[in-house]
């Protein structure tokens, strides 16, 4: 378990982080959201003992971090962003620099690094300097050095940036599969990935929590969520129609004027009285559907009003 | 004790993984070839010793080491790899340790394949063998007062050309204090202790008596301790600087 307590960090006289409390449970999978330089590699960095913060204390199963550095960063697997390697290494080399600092030996050794290069499909490129590879492997050698000890806690920043998407899909794969009775924490800003793997997100803006909980639960607090959209076949006025409708509604038109979007303002599920007044109106409808609350919005509304 | 020597390894390994090792030996052996025999007249000297040879140490150190010094640190913060060592379960110390000693054995490698000149001169004559092996651990400890310099400059900066030149005009400073041109220029009134202390901050002062064959404990103190205060400074640059 992670416990975050007020945690305040600054560089110079900017405030990057400002006084953030969090705590992740086993079994979480946390994305840890944020505009760029909001402070998530920041926290990343001082959950690793890489920084150290000017306040607050964090501990990780139940031991404090400063006084305990050697002992807690053994639990940690981390890859931290841009996944950094020993370019003129080869990969096998480097998993066993890594293998050995985490006290593997012998046997034991060599067969952490067959298993954790085949979990990220490693094996033909072994032999190969790390420099020499591709985007997408380089970073699968960055998340193999991570879970090389088969951590309790793995924190990865931005674990597929720049990779393409079937490579994405695979790493969000693999971190689904590592997950269980696991504490993982990935930040990124890729918000498709947090609904695809993490149970819980958390969006921070200039150094402080500006929102938590389930994805789900943060898709709820976008102002589309619940929605309505319309598509017609040919130009047709809705609003006279949707007068009749007794709940608080906004209309947005779309750019082709085509198309319209019908938003409850108190967040209600408006589908079924819309559908129903389309039909009985008999509006020129080609396609109507719900919409679920996207990430996006939530996003952009908590992190540039802050 | 593992941990750093884990760390050693894997540097050490390095150094000959790239051409780097190769180049710098070969280098280092034709330059203090040059050196031993263009410049210090090895064979018009008429004598069985190595003298020539070790008293061109400190100003062939003054650019070799520097050269293998200035990676040591500027290059991880640079490809961001120090996030990455300094995230595992090990202590600052261990690091900059094994990186140091990594780049001394180095050196050791180096001085040890000058064996041939060695060779020669028991060939010619009948040096005193006992001061050779003097000269040539004084020799080795000198290079480590540079290589540590080296790590501690290389931690300031990610640029390892800075680093380099940065390394280069401190070990020339430390070269140049314990010179007689520069006590003689001392006027009057500075107390002889003041000028002496300042003598004794030089690496010639030290390294004279030692390429002669003198180990005199308190060099090889002055040298320790040395190495010491400058790694010491390079933990504390690391832990100021890695965040940038």
């Amino acid at each position: 378990m992670i416990e975050i307590n007020d945690l305040t960090k600054t560089f110079g006289d900017s405030v990057v982080l400002n006084n953030l409390s969090l705590n992740v449970d086993k079994g979480e999978v946390l994305g840890f959201l944020g505009p760029n330089g909001a402070g998530k590699s920041t926290t990343m960095r001082i959950l690793t003992g890489f920084l150290s913060a000017n306040e607050g204390v964090i501990k990780i199963n139940g031991r404090d971090l400063e006084s305990n550095a050697v002992d807690v960063k053994k639990l940690i697997g981390y890859l931290p962003e841009g996944a950094p390697s020993y370019g003129d290494m080869t990969v096998i080399s480097f998993m066993k620099f890594i293998g050995e600092i985490r006290g593997y030996k012998g046997d034991d050794l060599r067969e952490r690094i067959n298993h954790v290069l085949e979990l990220v499909d490693l094996q033909d490129v072994t032999l190969q300097a790390i420099e020499t590879l591709s985007k997408g492997y380089k970073r699968r050698v960055g998340l193999a050095q991570a879970i090389i000890h088969d951590p309790q806690i793995l924190l990865l920043d931005e674990p597929t940036d720049g990779l393409d998407p079937n490579q994405k899909q695979q790493v969000r794969a693999l971190i689904k599969s590592l997950s269980k009775d696991k504490i993982v924490v990935i930040s990124t800003h890729i918000l498709e990935e947090v609904t695809s793997v993490c149970t819980r997100a958390i969006i921070i803006s200039k150094g402080k929590i500006v929102a938590d909980g389930t994805p789900a639960e943060l898709e709820g607090k976008s102002r589309y969520h619940n929605a309505v959209t319309i598509k017609l076949l040919r130009p047709y006025e809705i609003s006279e129609d949707l007068l009749e409708l007794t709940e608080e509604l906004s209309i947005e038109k779309m750019e082709d004027s085509l198309g319209y979007c019908v938003v409850s303002e108190k967040g209600e599920s408006l589908f079924a009285s819309v559908s129903a007044l389309a039909h009985r109106k008999n509006w020129p409808i080609k396609e109507i559907f719900a919409t679920r609350g996207q990430l996006e919005d939530v996003f952009s509304k908590l992190t540039q009003g802050a | 004790m593992n941990m750093i020597s884990i760390i050693f390894r894997r540097e050490f390994a390095n150094y000959f993984a790239t051409p780097l090792a190769y180049i710098f030996v070969v280098i280092f052996l034709i330059t203090n070839g040059i050196f031993t025999f263009e410049l210090g007249g090895f064979y018009a000297r008429g004598q069985a010793d190595l003298l020539p040879f070790f008293s061109f140490h400190p100003w062939l150190y003054l650019f070799m080491v520097p050269a293998l010094a200035m990676a040591l640190w500027a290059d991880e913060r640079k490809s961001g790899t120090i996030e990455l060592l300094l995230t595992l379960p090990i202590n600052l110390h261990h690091a900059v340790l094994g990186k140091f000693a990594a780049a001394w054995a180095l050196m050791g490698v180096a001085l040890v394949l000058t064996f041939p000149i060695w060779v020669t001169v028991n060939y010619l004559g009948e040096p005193d063998n006992g001061v050779i092996v003097g000269a040539y651990i004084g020799s080795w400890l000198m290079s480590g007062g540079f290589l540590a310099i080296g790590s501690c400059m290389s931690a300031t900066t990610k640029n390892s050309v800075i680093a380099f030149v940065l390394t280069v005009s401190l070990c020339f400073i430390f070269i140049v204090i314990g010179s007689p041109i520069l006590l003689d220029s001392f006027p009057h009134w500075v107390p002889q202790f003041f000028v002496d202390s300042f003598a004794a901050l030089g690496f010639l002062t030290h390294y004279d008596s030692v390429s002669k064959g003198v180990l005199d404990i308190r060099d090889i103190l002055f040298f320790g301790v040395f190495i010491f205060a400058w790694l010491f400074a390079s933990g504390v640059v690391i832990e100021i600087k890695k965040a940038n």
